[in-house]
């Protein structure tokens, strides 16, 4: 009996204390061309933190939107949001405020302002999902925020010139962000990061940017997990950082006279795992780096698999595979303080007698072709030539121009399974 | 023309018979039955195929010739006392052993491409393997023949041909090397360029080049052979260049040919 | 009726041929009757070959003139129709065989008398036709020769030493067709070493010694001058004359 009221009561309590809670902090607005409420601005002015609005199909053009309250903008039936090409579109400078389901196009170009589609300023426990960018300048910007997330979000650009294309997700002072999910094509940097600290990028897809897929300065202690960079004029570029952790990313098809998998200029203690680079220009060109940790990644058909700088040591470059790339390491130096151990070499030919699985011979991957082509560019056209053949031939057995202490003493025998041996 | 074909005619069924043709399709069946069947990667089987053509095709083609010509002689003598013009029947012998040469090693990697390449990708790489190969083939054959005509001694034309083939396989890639070092200072793009077209061996491995090893060759240096080999105007001055290495040696042996006593 | 003696005609005028810097053939002039067989004899190196050669187009004149039945055979081919030629050595690709080189002639040739067979017979030959060359003996490619040179019915022979790689049976017979077609007045050229064979066969000799004719006329004529009764001996003594 006790029981029975006591339940009752709790039941009272909680739908009582629901139906206060809903009413007294999340009105919903609905902005419509049908409802009373037909803008977005005016949505905002009478809504109260906590709130709701919801945007309903329709063509929305109001110039800048500030979004100073903490609410959740819903875009129903993708509404479309015209900045039309001046200024820019949403900006927001309160906490927790969420956006999602929007068409938001056409932030201005401009060479004194970062005009954006989102712009987050100053904010922390935002998130902005689901998404469409199309042509913006920036399409979604983060400047001295936190604990913000960025995810499933579809950000198109139109391909320009690199000096009047913006960037796709641009984030600045940043801490404790996480990227999901984004499809950035055409812009100008796919995602860029400076000074950010703890992000999180998972399983983005990058294509077809102009100058890189990814690209971050000092941004210490961030993790880049099964992101895909494809076909970006001058690949991911990583620079001035420490504690990088890049694994399972895919690398495909960054192409050009100046392009690379990833760029790395003085990055030290990250490690780079998982990863696949297949047909770049470049795979990773490493430059003042130290401590890095390469281990367990699939190097197939590039130009030049690892470009390793003489200005780089005590990197460990570890049970990778190294398959069908033109070069497999170059480098521009007799010198040599990195470490090459128990990756696979498709032009590896030694033998392995007593069985165990490695070479008994030491592969020496940097070619005699790869020096030549480091000081004399021209002599490439010559690749593949028989003369080449035995200059490189007569090194491998004499080595006279080639870094001495560069050699994978254990070379493995067998190509490093992904499902089994990783 | 008439004449030429009759010959033409006699010299195919001849070489198609020849034991070394035959070696040489064999040769090219298994290289190409194991790179298709265990390579895993029709690209990359075409690539050591290629190096393979670049440089078993010149030696073979050269060797071959010289000494299939030498041992012609007593034939050539036979023909030329019945009534037939010297150069439909140099010709006639000439494309006698180079289509049978040609066919033998074209079928030798189409029949093991067909059995064992998955899923008959990169139809237009093989395509493109055989024309260069062909191209080859007809370029050396034409070289060797020359040399046969214009010199009597079989050691001395085989050990000549043989130097033909070091120099343009080996040492002239060895010399465009020491110009790269002696000019470092100049921008030698265009005589690179230049110096490649000249030679078959060279022209025909950049055509490949630019077709499979696309990744290295997208790089700064690169990028100016791509844009010039990979244009319009690039190909038709390959082209060209290949045709005059075979018009050349031919219209030469032809004329040496038709003043030459037996 | 056929005008007999102009027919088959061979005319050198002033032939000379230059190997190099050896005047192999110096200031030919030879006329070459109709009908007749004319041997060409001289030691090993006296420009038989070459002299034949010159006829056939196999070797260009360094100068001078060759008609051949009234046809200037510079840059001609076609004057070819009517010669019937069997070289010294008798040597052929490996892998073709004779029937197909017997086509392969009777093509260029565009010949329809192909009188092949009766040859074939008698030089026992049909079971080596389908055989490819490389298995057939010096003697047997031999009479594959003498078959292709006699099976189109030529007006004119030129015979390299016919005789050299056949054995008794097939030389008698070969000595045979020539005097049949001596018959049919035919123009044959041979050179021989065997002067038997020669006196046997030829009416007209012509004596060739380091490039230059030191005699041509009759056999008789030339037994005649030299007070001999041998030809072997004529021409030894010819040789002895010329070279002291």
């Amino acid at each position: 009996m006790w029981i029975k009221i006591f339940k009752r009561t709790l039941l009272t309590i909680i739908i009582s204390s629901l139906c206060f809670t809903s009413n007294l902090f999340s009105n919903e607005i609905i902005v419509s061309e049908k409802s009373p409420i037909k803008s977005i601005n005016h949505a905002i002015q009478i809504a109260e933190a906590g709130d709701k609005i919801f945007i309903k199909s329709g063509y929305y053009a109001e110039g800048n939107i500030i979004v100073d309250k903490q609410i959740t903008i819903i875009g129903t039936d993708d509404p479309v949001i015209d900045g039309k090409d001046d200024g820019e579109i949403f900006t927001v400078t309160a906490d927790n405020v969420q956006i999602s389901g929007l068409v938001i196009k056409n932030s201005g170009t401009s060479y004194l302002k970062e005009n954006a589609g989102i712009r987050l300023e100053e904010v922390s426990n935002c998130r902005i999902s689901n998404n469409k960018f199309v042509n913006n300048f920036f399409a979604i910007y983060l400047a001295k925020s936190s604990s913000c997330e960025i995810s499933n979000n579809y950000i198109v650009g139109v391909k320009k010139r690199e000096s009047n294309s913006g960037n796709g997700i641009h984030l600045w002072y940043c801490r404790d962000v996480s990227i999901n999910n984004n499809t950035i094509l055409n812009h100008r940097d796919g995602i860029y990061f400076e000074f950010v600290r703890n992000g999180r990028i998972r399983n983005n897809y990058s294509e077809g940017n102009l100058r890189y897929g990814l690209h971050f300065m000092f941004s210490d202690s961030c993790e880049y997990r099964e992101n895909t960079f494809e076909n970006n004029g001058a690949g991911v570029a990583v620079m001035y950082t420490k504690n990088v952790l890049m694994e399972k990313n895919y690398f495909r098809h960054n192409w050009g006279t100046a392009s690379y998998g990833i760029l790395l200029k003085d990055i030290s203690d990250s490690k780079i795992s998982f990863n696949q680079f297949e047909e770049n220009t470049v795979g990773i060109f490493i430059e003042g780096c130290s401590r890095i940790l390469v281990q367990k990644n699939d190097f197939r058909k590039n130009g030049w698999a690892i470009k390793l700088m003489a200005n780089s040591m005590g990197n460990i470059f570890n049970e990778n595979n190294f398959i069908a790339n033109s070069f497999d390491v170059s480098t521009n130096s007799k010198q040599n303080f990195n470490t090459f151990e128990k990756n696979y070499w498709s032009s590896y030919s030694g033998y392995d007698l007593n069985k165990d699985g490695y070479g008994d011979v030491p592969f020496r991957p940097v070619t005699m072709f790869s020096m030549i082509v480091e000081k004399q560019p021209t002599s490439l056209i010559l690749l593949n030539g028989l003369f080449i053949k035995l200059l490189d031939v007569a090194e491998s057995i004499i080595p006279a121009l080639t870094p001495e202490a560069l050699t994978d003493s254990k070379p493995r025998m067998r190509m490093i399974n992904e499902k089994s041996d990783f | 023309m008439k004449l030429m074909n009759k010959i033409l005619r006699y010299e195919i069924h001849n070489t198609i018979r020849n034991k070394w043709v035959i070696i040489y399709a064999f040769f090219f069946f298994f290289v190409g039955y194991a790179l298709f069947a265990f390579s895993g990667d029709v690209n990359k089987a075409y690539i050591s195929l290629m190096n393979i053509v670049l440089i078993i095709i010149p030696i073979v083609s050269l060797i071959f010739g010289s000494i299939y010509l030498y041992n012609s002689r007593e034939f050539v003598e036979m023909m030329l006392s019945q009534p037939i013009d010297r150069k439909s029947l140099f010709l006639g012998i000439y494309f006698g052993t180079t289509i049978p040469l040609s066919l033998s090693w074209a079928a030798g990697i189409f029949i093991p491409y067909l059995l064992f390449a998955k899923n008959y990708q990169q139809f237009d790489g093989l395509i493109m393997l055989i024309i260069i190969g062909t191209a080859l083939s007809f370029v050396f054959t034409a070289i060797a023949f020359l040399i046969s005509i214009r010199q009597d001694d079989k050691a001395k034309g085989l050990g000549f041909s043989l130097m033909i083939w070091l120099l343009l396989a080996v040492i002239y890639d060895g010399l465009i090397l020491l110009v790269v070092y002696f000019f470092e200072d100049y921008p030698l793009e265009k005589v690179m360029i230049g110096l490649s077209i000249t030679n078959p061996i060279d022209l025909a491995r950049i055509i490949f080049l630019i077709k499979f090893n696309i990744s290295a060759l997208m790089g700064y240096t690169g990028a100016v052979f791509q844009n010039f080999f990979g244009s319009m105007l690039g190909i038709f001055i390959s082209i060209f260049f290949l045709l005059i290495w075979i018009v050349v040696p031919i219209f030469l042996s032809t004329k040496s040919f038709s003043k030459k006593d037996f | 009726m056929k005008n007999l003696t102009f027919d088959g005609l061979i005319e050198i005028i002033n032939l000379k041929k230059f190997f190099g810097k050896t005047e192999v053939l110096k200031n030919i002039n030879l006329s070459i009757e109709a009908g007749k067989v004319t041997a060409i004899v001289g030691p090993n190196g006296s420009g038989k070959t070459t002299l034949i050669k010159s006829v056939l187009g196999l070797v260009k004149p360094s100068s001078g003139m060759i008609e051949v039945d009234g046809e200037n055979i510079n840059n001609n081919f076609t004057y070819r129709n009517k010669i019937g030629y069997m070289p010294q050595i008798a040597r052929y690709p490996e892998n073709l065989t004779a029937n197909e080189l017997l086509s392969l002639v009777k093509q260029l040739r565009n010949s329809s008398d192909l009188n092949a067979g009766d040859l074939i017979k008698s030089f026992k030959l049909s079971d080596e036709l389908e055989k490819p060359f490389k298995n057939l003996s010096g003697g047997t490619k031999q009479k594959v020769s003498a078959t292709i040179a006699f099976a189109f019915n030529p007006k004119i022979y030129f015979l390299d030493e016919p005789t050299a790689g056949l054995d008794p049976v097939s030389s008698s017979f070969f000595k045979d067709l020539v005097l049949k077609e001596k018959q049919n007045k035919k123009t044959i050229v041979l050179t021989s070493h065997i002067m038997s064979e020669v006196q046997e066969l030829a009416d007209e000799i012509v004596f060739l010694l380091e490039g230059e004719i030191r005699f041509k006329g009759t056999i008789d004529s030339l037994l005649q001058n030299q007070k001999e009764t041998k030809l072997e001996r004529a021409i030894a003594e010819l040789m002895n004359e010329a070279m002291p």
